[in-house]
């Protein structure tokens, strides 16, 4: 195989590759922010961890799956929620901008401990 | 003996002006005027409940019924305000449990009785066992002058009224008046009361500003097992006592489990509200009353 040909196939499997989406996905990929992934499942009626630390003005990305039943994630002091969907993992990006204690809880009534499936943030400086 | 009094009696012993949180009047009652009604308000019956925030669990309900029928002044109408009964993930368990409700507030002598759902009854099945004992989980109703509005915003498990009932209720508000009497009766706050124990209707502000125009509303909900009065602009919220155990105070406690049961005092924070309508505003006078008399 001479190196013009070489060169022409790889432009082609390029070309390939960015049509079935691929190339897009890694370009997202790689423009995300290199930013803590804190990974938060929940299965009926807790979280887990039940408690997450932060550094206050630290952006994270919080990470959601759901063992059985569609979850809610609500953390009201920083306006912020995500559905939790069997199946699937939601993200969302956080950059805490106060100190505290906070309460997140389940928004979606799901079952006869959903009064009591929450957890705490705590940020910190 | 009927301790009667007139409405302008009344309003100079309760506060005049605004809204009137006249407590415990026990052999007090109102004389009716040709502009008032009189309803009452039941509210988080939780029927089917279990555990030590109320040892008396199966018989408080019907101590209420009991309580209502006793009133010296018979209202029009009785409304629950939801969470008739107690959350079960068993489905069989969820109509026994509405069947139970149902037999039991049969005994009420006022025989006019509206329901909607709380999240304990509707938020597992969307309202589907609710609806095969009660009917339609929102609607509207006249009485006297007054247009009665019922929202759900328990079926969805969101907490949500949904695009759909907002157009209907928005449809529904078009035929009033702005200056129309009309009272709003949903199960959990329209407002944000306090979404850290979910205290909260996602959308309720979309019903709010659909109200905003009409200038003589008041809302009646539950939810959250105590008395609480809030304004938004000019519409007064007024959240009722629960009927199976009281809840603490936005934020007064780490969680919003049930306060326990204190055998010096049973029945306390439990309770229902008597509500005294003028028709022409729509202008409303709350009197609190316990399930049993100290």
């Amino acid at each position: 195989m001479t190196s013009n040909r070489k060169a022409f196939l790889t432009v082609m499997m390029s070309a390939v590759l960015a049509l079935s989406g691929f190339a897009v996905y890694v370009a997202a990929q790689s423009a995300e922010p290199k930013e803590k992934v804190i990974r938060i499942s929940a299965k009926k009626f807790n979280y887990t961890p039940g408690e997450v630390q932060l550094k206050k003005g630290v952006p994270v990305i919080l990470e959601f799956k759901t063992m059985d039943v569609v979850m809610g994630f609500n953390l009201p002091d920083f306006n912020v929620r995500a559905d939790m969907v069997p199946g699937k993992t939601t993200r969302l990006r956080l950059v805490p901008d106060k100190t505290g204690t906070f309460v997140f809880l389940c928004d979606v009534f799901c079952g006869t401990g959903h009064e009591e499936m929450n957890g705490k943030l705590v940020v910190s400086d | 003996m009927t301790n009667a009094i007139d409405r302008r009696q009344f309003l100079k012993l309760a506060g005049l002006g605004g809204v009137v949180f006249a407590s415990g009047l026990p052999g007090v009652t109102l004389a009716a005027g040709q502009d008032d009604f009189y309803f009452v308000q039941l509210s988080d019956t939780h029927w089917g409940f279990e555990g030590p925030p109320n040892p008396d669990a199966k018989v408080t309900l019907k101590k209420a019924v009991a309580a209502v029928n006793g009133l010296d002044r018979q209202p029009d109408f009785i409304v629950f305000t939801g969470d008739l009964t107690h959350t079960t993930d068993n489905p069989v368990e969820r109509r026994k449990r509405l069947s139970e409700f149902k037999q039991i507030v049969s005994e009420l002598k006022v025989k006019t009785v509206r329901f909607m759902p709380g999240e304990h009854d509707a938020s597992l099945d969307n309202g589907k066992a609710f609806q095969e004992f009660f009917g339609a989980t929102h609607y509207t109703f006249d009485h006297k002058g007054v247009h009665f509005i019922v929202l759900d915003n328990v079926s969805d498990p969101r907490a949500s009224i949904g695009d759909d009932q907002l157009a209907w209720l928005a449809s529904d508000l078009k035929q009033q008046k702005t200056d129309a009497p009309i009272v709003v009766f949903t199960h959990r706050p329209l407002f944000d009361l306090y979404p850290q124990w979910d205290w909260a209707t996602r959308d309720g502000a979309k019903a709010v500003e659909l109200l905003m125009p009409y200038t003589n509303v008041t809302v009646f909900y539950g939810h959250i097992h105590q008395e609480h009065h809030h304004m938004t602009g000019h519409i007064a919220h007024h959240a009722a006592k629960g009927l199976m155990f009281p809840l603490p105070e936005a934020g007064k406690a780490p969680t919003r489990a049930p306060l326990p049961w204190n055998p010096a005092e049973p029945y306390k924070g439990l309770g229902f509200r008597g509500v005294d309508t003028d028709a022409r505003t729509a202008e409303c006078k709350l009197i609190e009353f316990p399930v049993v008399k100290a």
